[in-house]
């Protein structure tokens, strides 16, 4: 039997609400206690005693959007190098998203995607299934069986389900499995742009994609989701406006969610600046407005979970021209620091951080993790809010470097994370 | 809007320049956005003395002798590549013209690959024309010589602008409080975006006459007036400035029918009429006749300065080549 103790730590405990200095014992991959009361002299014979040295200890991160290149890409990402990027970034969970090649579509796929833990796989791999068949958005997935095989969610990762009858049919369909649909919410024929739609896209001659398509694509789906009484989560929604509407739809109660990336409330479209195509991503950047409306849904719950949207992309896909250069970030590094940023400027206390990283998202995909309790996995991340970094991507586990953060100052650094009972990272190794 | 007065530098002759006066810190001329309105005006006067030049007998000189220009065309042009070919030979430069097919070949690697491998033969000046924005801005942190933008993607197409107000300044004399109407695809133009960068700089009032389908977002805030009107954009206007219409823009819906957009959109005397009795008329080539500009407008010697732009396109590319090499020239001539 395997235990370890963390003592002289801040525990912090969303989903009890417990902020405290204590300790916490892990046995054979379980939380088996924590509280104020627990010390050193605790720790069962033979364990391992981590003093935490007055750093907080939180259930291990769950990021519920990461891009992997594997099977398909794998010389961007793979399982492997995406979990040890996961382990640096205190993330104990990713889920994965389906737009690999093959797609994950099929009952196998899944299988395969969730079996792949082993030694080289650091943390748990939850996959997301394809909402509809090869990703082109026209048949449904077998929603049932792929569920029974380990899918938690389904989407069509980077495009959405344009298809208004399509979309009605899974929603409809998927209530049978209380399946959770992930929609991309942008409305595809007015999201072609390459980055937001704006003046700095008139100066720079680029083709820009208006807040509107996330907007009308967020319209149309409340009103699926409140026919159909489906389940639906939009991935990310970055625009005042279609905030506005997510916050009514919640107030009626319609069964939505959503999400954001910490791009979208970190930056805003003028880190593009002169063609900066590590800024470019999907949805874009957008305009300061939007992005301090992205921290006021942030603030007042309207958005429920905050995700890597890890999107690793090699450097060839990156150095070209703007126009041609691929979408996405890498973030599974960057999650914890960057977040942190809405404690640092009074946005959101911690625990409301950690809970938009941790509770929010195992709630929402129904996951074991992200709390604290007794009998909970021992998934668990030991970190330091307040220290000072530079973001350094040469120095990110992740095969590719590319990120609009590098050499920003950040405050948070991620001194060790456990995955079921096992140390997979530490800051000091 | 801009409308800094800035007393230019004394017009330097030929001579002058070839004695390496640097009134051009810049390495490179990616855009007019940024530039300064004396550099602006030191690029048009210099231009001025090779416009004299061009116009005698003998038209070459030997400034830039042993210096190598390569023209690198990602995209077709006829008019602007051969415009840049004279320039360089006219001030006794090795030219070489590549034409890259951008379609048949992954672009982006094509781009850097081939700016690593141009690189490495020492050109001088290289001229890049490019059917993304930003391309050219990409190319010029590979290379060591200095690149000028020969247009990239709906970006800027600084010589273009260049040559444009040149023909305004000989014809009107001046640019500073003309009011300027740029009529058309504004919103797929990079000539647009140059000329509403160089004409505000320069103390121009710019006015944009399009329909909403072909207005880019938020170029009000570029310094423009905007107008869906042709009789009211043009109204009073100084300069009127006509864009090409691509025809495939019927196929994507920007526009209904070409007929449609003449009646509205295209120049002729009648729209003409509003503007002032000597407005000078403008056209980058090459036109569609009846499609943008009637064609007895478009050869009306006394009104258009169609030709005149082409000529004004030599000796305004010559003064960049003049510009962009003299410190490497002054380099040299130190040593």
């Amino acid at each position: 039997m395997t235990s370890h103790v963390f003592v002289n730590v801040r525990l912090l405990d969303p989903a009890s609400g417990l902020d405290a200095m204590g300790g916490l014992v892990v046995e054979d991959g379980k939380i088996v206690a924590a509280g104020a009361n627990i010390r050193a002299g605790d720790a069962p014979e033979g364990a391992t005693v981590i003093d935490g040295d007055g750093h907080c200890l939180a259930p291990g991160l769950i990021d519920s959007r990461v891009f992997v290149g594997e099977p398909g890409a794998e010389h961007k990402e793979t399982l492997a190098s995406a979990s040890q990027s996961a382990a640096a970034g205190g993330v104990t969970t990713i889920i994965t998203m389906p737009s690999t090649k093959p797609a994950i579509d099929g009952v196998s796929l899944v299988e395969y995607m969730a079996r792949r833990r082993s030694d080289d796989v650091l943390v748990n791999v939850v996959p997301m299934a394809a909402a509809t068949k090869r990703l082109e958005g026209k048949e449904m997935t077998e929603i049932g069986l792929l569920t029974n095989a380990g899918a938690v969610a389904f989407t069509d990762g980077r495009t959405a389900v344009a298809d208004a009858s399509v979309m009605m049919k899974i929603l409809k369909y998927g209530r049978m499995f209380d399946a959770l649909l992930v929609q991309h919410p942008e409305e595809p024929t007015l999201s072609k742009g390459v980055m937001n739609a704006g003046e700095l896209s008139t100066r720079l001659g680029l083709s820009g994609s208006t807040p509107l398509a996330e907007l009308l694509m967020i319209e149309r789906d409340i009103r699926l989701a409140e026919a159909t009484g489906g389940r639906l989560h939009f991935a990310h929604v970055t625009a005042a406006g279609s905030l506005a509407a997510v916050r009514a739809a919640k107030a009626r109660g319609i069964r939505i969610t959503c999400g954001v990336t910490p791009p979208h409330f970190a930056l805003n479209e003028l880190v593009v600046g002169d063609y900066r195509t590590f800024a470019k991503i999907s949805p874009p950047l957008r305009a300061e407005d939007d992005r301090l409306a992205v921290i006021e849904g942030l603030k007042d719950g309207t958005i429920d979970v905050i995700a890597s949207g890890h999107d690793p992309q090699d450097a060839e896909s990156k150095r070209l021209p703007f126009a041609q250069a691929a979408f996405g970030a890498v973030g599974l590094e960057t999650l914890l620091p960057v977040s942190m940023e809405l404690y640092h400027n009074g946005y959101l206390s911690l625990l409301e951080v950690i809970d938009r990283l941790t509770r929010r998202p195992a709630e929402l995909f129904k996951l074991p993790g992200g709390r604290l309790a007794v009998g909970a996995p021992a998934d668990l991340v030991l970190f330091d809010p307040d220290l000072a970094i530079r973001i350094d991507a040469d120095r990110f586990r992740s095969k590719s470097k590319n990120t609009p953060f590098d050499e920003q100052p950040a405050q948070g650094k991620v001194m060790l994370t456990m995955v079921g009972g096992r140390v997979v990272y530490s800051a000091q190794a | 809007m801009t409308t800094a007065h800035i007393t230019p530098p004394p017009s330097p002759s030929v001579g002058a320049s070839a004695a390496g006066e640097i009134f051009y810190p810049h390495k490179h001329l990616l855009g007019i956005e940024g530039l300064y309105p004396h550099e602006l005006t030191g690029l048009l006067d210099l231009a001025d003395t090779y416009v004299e030049q061009n116009r005698r007998t003998n038209k070459k000189k030997s400034l830039l002798k042993g210096l190598t220009m390569i023209n690198l065309f990602f995209e077709n042009s006829t008019r602007t590549r051969t415009s840049f070919e004279l320039a360089a030979k006219r001030l006794g430069a090795d030219v070489i013209n590549m034409q890259a097919d951008s379609s048949s070949v992954k672009k982006g690697e094509t781009l850097l690959d081939t700016a690593i491998t141009l690189n490495a033969m020492h050109p001088d000046i290289l001229v890049v024309r490019h059917a993304d924005s930003g391309a050219v801005k990409l190319l010029s942190e590979k290379v060591s010589g200095a690149v000028i933008n020969a247009g990239d993607g709906q970006h800027e197409h600084p010589t273009q602008a260049l040559l444009d107000a040149l023909t305004i300044r000989r014809r009107k004399g001046r640019i500073d409080g003309l009011r300027v109407a740029i009529c058309g695809d504004i919103l797929h133009s990079r000539v647009a975006r140059s000329n509403i960068h160089l004409l505000n700089t320069m103390g121009a009032r710019v006015r944009l006459v399009a329909p909403p389908t072909l207005l880019p977002n938020s170029i009000d805030h570029l310094g423009c007036e905007v107008f869906h009107d042709m009789r009211e954009g043009l109204k009073d206007c100084d300069i009127v400035m006509m864009l090409r219409l691509q025809l495939e823009r019927m196929e994507s819906s920007y526009l209904p029918s070409v007929r449609e957009y003449f009646h509205f959109y295209g120049l002729d005397y009648d729209k003409l009429s509003v503007a002032k009795p000597d407005a000078l008329i403008m056209h980058p080539g090459p036109m569609n006749r009846g499609v943008e500009i009637d064609s007895l407008v478009a050869d009306d010697i006394n009104r258009s300065a169609i030709q005149e732009q082409v000529e004004m396109g030599v000796a305004v590319r010559m003064a960049c080549l003049d510009a962009l090499t003299r410190a490497t020239r002054n380099a040299e001539a130190d040593q």
